[in-house]
């Protein structure tokens, strides 16, 4: 077979897993839900361009022109949505490197694995491509509807970026990989693609924090600062917007300059692959350090024990740690707020709608870990311990967690205002439980290793577990504002919750 | 046998235990295991084995029938049956993340089993099972013997007096099983009552008091050695000869 014959052959299998695999993660490994999946999707398509129009109508009203405004716009929103999507790709490649799954066939068979390896960081691109104009692709579409098919050169625009920034991403985990070895780069290269992924937005709501005292991106990109400092309109910095915004010229050189990149990042790193996969694929193998001096047994009853077990793996969790630190990261641009507004009652109202969403979220992802992640099933259902009991236990360390990573901010929020500090505690905790509560309801058994694809299990879930957590949010907002409706909306919440639950199959003992 | 097994209570007593998925899995079995011996079921592929002993165990809810473990209600007093219980699958199921002795504290824990009794068994059982250098190793590292030997510690460190494996063996190599069967026979030795499944004749062969075979989630013919010998009337014959007699006599029946 020839190099561009095996290359199409690599492609074509290529797309038949990646394919089968989009399937399954859209009908939950369900084949008879192929259907109902494609009418969903089809909804959710519709519901992005809804909510596109909305955000998008007022923009074009203006008529748009290339001027440095609408340039550093346009370029804000390819480098947001280019920290994404570098983000999603320095992921893909981790995986390629520790996922064995067909590596070992592969490299035992006796052809030439750069050229799959060229194949898969091909695919690397098109996947961070597809997830780009998923999530963009409505606003393009409403743009060309409202101001004409110049727009569509912005598909071009988001296919550049994610070449490029596979290409980064393929250059910085093997990077990582060279300096800090297979071991620390799988953490090192989670946590960096965790950061990546937020630090553009949490920079920008950083910086309109300071300069305007608000967490509005806009405010900072429209600034006297900004406009001073910004290079002229013939900078090729303002090349990929210009582009975007129709410029043809400018869309042939982002195209060419793109693919370059991708091209020399491929032939260099692609033939490199195979022996890193072999050393990551050894890490397994290789014993972790000891620990140092003899384990203390302590007296604990079960649930105790059960308590200790989920808190130990939590913390031993790198991959849950990135995503923790990530969904923490978010924190920091109304933290900073809080800081900056220290005695005045402003700051809260931010705040804490964003600490009790974020409790939420976290809850549910380790409420799922404990309960439905659960690596030895067998053994825990085997002890001699009530189910209900057990679960007790789980959920008892979920809030263990949430507690030691909120109660920081309750301090703090404690000198500024009481009043505050009680909407805040009550507000985390009652979307903390409403997490747990869901994962409860909707638990299937499941390998930790799985918890990138839970949301695959039960989109209901997922979605309640969003929506509910927002409702919170919104009823501490209520709450902290001085608003005596909050209990109203706190109802509303209950009654989602009660819905949820009533939707639920029910699974509780 | 000793005298004092057939005195003894029966450790396990399963009368018209029935469950189907969507065809029958087990279907009105009916099995004693006396205290204090090794015994050892039989059966082809899909006989159900595995799913008699994980209903045995608690991790099933059978359709019907009765289990009864030394004169406990499994189905009526399933925590009272779990604190006498034992149970091993073939799939060694342990967290990567802690080390052996942090395992078998969580395990020790879920058994209320006291600190220091649960530390000096612990020490022993790694001891025993040849884990002691690796106790402050993460599980992640182990191979399969290894995390076979870890789960096997985990299912003694309560000392249960029923001890369930289903395939203990598999994937093991010669030393790692020869080590578990070691232990096995020391705890039948010490008192305990062992109910295992394997494929491996010749363990069967060596290591059990009796033996039961199972076939279409029937109990098709059960004893010692020399009784099954007696009963397919091929005397000197081997237990792999004996085993598929048995079911080929079975499915000829059917």
């Amino acid at each position: 077979m020839n190099a561009i014959s095996s290359l199409v052959w690599f492609a074509r299998h290529e797309r038949r897993l990646a394919w089968r695999d989009a399937l399954s993660m859209m009908t939950a490994g369900r084949p008879d839900r192929e259907r109902r999946a494609w009418i969903w999707l089809g909804a959710f398509a519709i519901a992005l361009h809804v909510i596109a129009y909305l955000l998008v109508r007022n923009f074009v009203a203006k008529e748009m022109h290339a001027d440095l405004t609408t340039l550093i716009a346009v370029t804000a929103s390819i480098l947001l949505s280019g920290s994404a999507m570098l983000s999603q790709a320095m992921e893909s490649v981790t995986r390629t490197f520790y996922s064995r799954s067909d590596l070992e066939l592969i490299l035992s068979a006796p052809v030439k694995a750069e050229r799959l390896f060229a194949v898969r960081i091909g695919a690397m691109a098109l996947s961070a491509a597809m997830m780009s104009i998923l999530l963009m692709g409505p606003f393009i579409n409403v743009l060309i509807w409202r101001d004409g098919w110049r727009w569509l050169s912005a598909y071009g625009v988001l296919i550049a970026v994610s070449l490029v920034t596979t290409s980064l991403a393929v250059a910085i985990t093997i990077k990582l990989f060279q300096w800090i070895g297979p071991r620390r780069t799988r953490l090192a290269a989670q946590i960096t693609a965790a950061i990546v992924g937020g630090v553009f937005v949490i920079g920008l709501q950083t910086a309109a924090m300071f300069s305007s005292g608000t967490l509005s991106r806009l405010s900072v990109l429209q600034s006297d600062t900004v406009l001073a400092h910004a290079p002229g309109l013939d900078s090729p910095v303002w090349w990929p917007a210009a582009a975007a915004l129709g410029d043809g010229a400018d869309l042939v050189w982002v195209l060419a300059a793109s693919f370059l990149i991708f091209l020399a990042v491929a032939a260099r790193y692609a033939p490199r692959f195979a022996g890193y996969v072999l050393a990551a694929s050894s890490v397994a193998q290789i014993a972790r350090p000891a620990t140092s001096g003899a384990h203390r047994f302590q007296i604990l009853t079960p649930a105790a024990s059960l308590r200790h077990k989920e808190q130990l793996l939590i913390m031993r969790d790198p991959w849950l740690i990135s995503q923790s630190l990530m969904q923490l990261l978010y924190l920091s641009p109304p933290a900073l707020l809080l800081w900056h507004n220290y005695g005045k009652a402003g700051g809260a109202v931010v705040l804490v709608p964003v600490l009790v969403m974020t409790a939420g979220q976290l809850a549910g992802g380790l409420a799922w870990l404990t309960i439905s992640g659960e690596d030895a099933p067998d053994l825990v259902q085997s002890a001699p311990v009530k189910p209900g009991r057990l679960l007790r236990a789980k959920a008892e360390a979920v809030m263990q967690c949430i507690g030691s990573v909120f109660f920081p901010f309750i301090a703090v929020l404690l000198f500024v205002s009481r009043e505050q500090a009680f909407f805040a505690s009550v507000g985390i905790g009652a979307a903390a439980l409403s997490s747990i509560a869901i994962q409860l309801w909707f638990r299937s058994q499941a390998k930790r290793s799985q918890f990138r694809r839970r949301h695959t299990s039960s989109r209901i879930a997922t979605l309640a577990e969003a929506l509910i957590s927002i409702t919170w949010a919104g009823t501490a907002a209520v709450a902290v504002s001085g608003n005596r409706l909050w209990p109203f909306s706190a109802l509303f919440a209950l009654f989602l919750l009660f819905c949820v639950r009533w939707l639920s199959p029910s699974r509780l003992p | 046998m000793p005298s004092s097994l057939t005195s003894a209570p029966p450790a396990l007593s399963i009368t018209g235990l029935r469950k189907s998925f969507g065809r029958p899995a087990v279907d009105g079995l009916n099995l004693n295991v006396r205290a204090g011996e090794f015994y050892l079921l039989l059966g082809p592929n899909g006989a159900g084995k595995t799913t008699t002993l994980r209903m045995v165990s608690g991790l099933l809810k059978p359709d019907e029938g009765a289990i009864s473990i030394f004169g406990v209600d499994a189905l009526a007093d399933p925590i009272g049956a779990k604190q006498i219980t034992g149970w091993l699958s073939d799939e060694p199921m342990i967290y990567d993340k802690l080390t052996p002795p942090e395992y078998l504290e969580f395990v020790a824990g879920l058994w209320s089993v006291p600190g220091d009794v649960a530390a000096a068994r612990s020490r022993d059982l790694l001891r025993w099972l040849g884990l002691e250098p690796h106790a402050r190793e993460r599980c992640e590292g182990f191979s399969r013997g290894m995390r076979q030997k870890v789960a096997l510690a985990g299912a003694l460190v309560h000392e249960p007096r029923l001890i369930i494996l289903d395939e203990p063996l598999t994937g093991l190599d010669a030393g790692a099983a020869r080590l578990v069967k070691d232990v096995l026979q020391e705890k039948v030795r010490g008192g305990s009552t062992v109910l295992m499944t394997t494929h491996i004749l010749e363990i069967a062969e060596r290591m059990a008091d009796r033996i039961g075979v199972i076939a279409q989630g029937r109990l098709i013919a059960e004893g010692t050695l020399t009784e099954l010998r007696a009963r397919t009337g091929r005397e000197g014959a081997t237990l792999e000869d004996m085993f598929l007699s048995l079911v080929d006599e079975d499915r000829a029946a059917e």
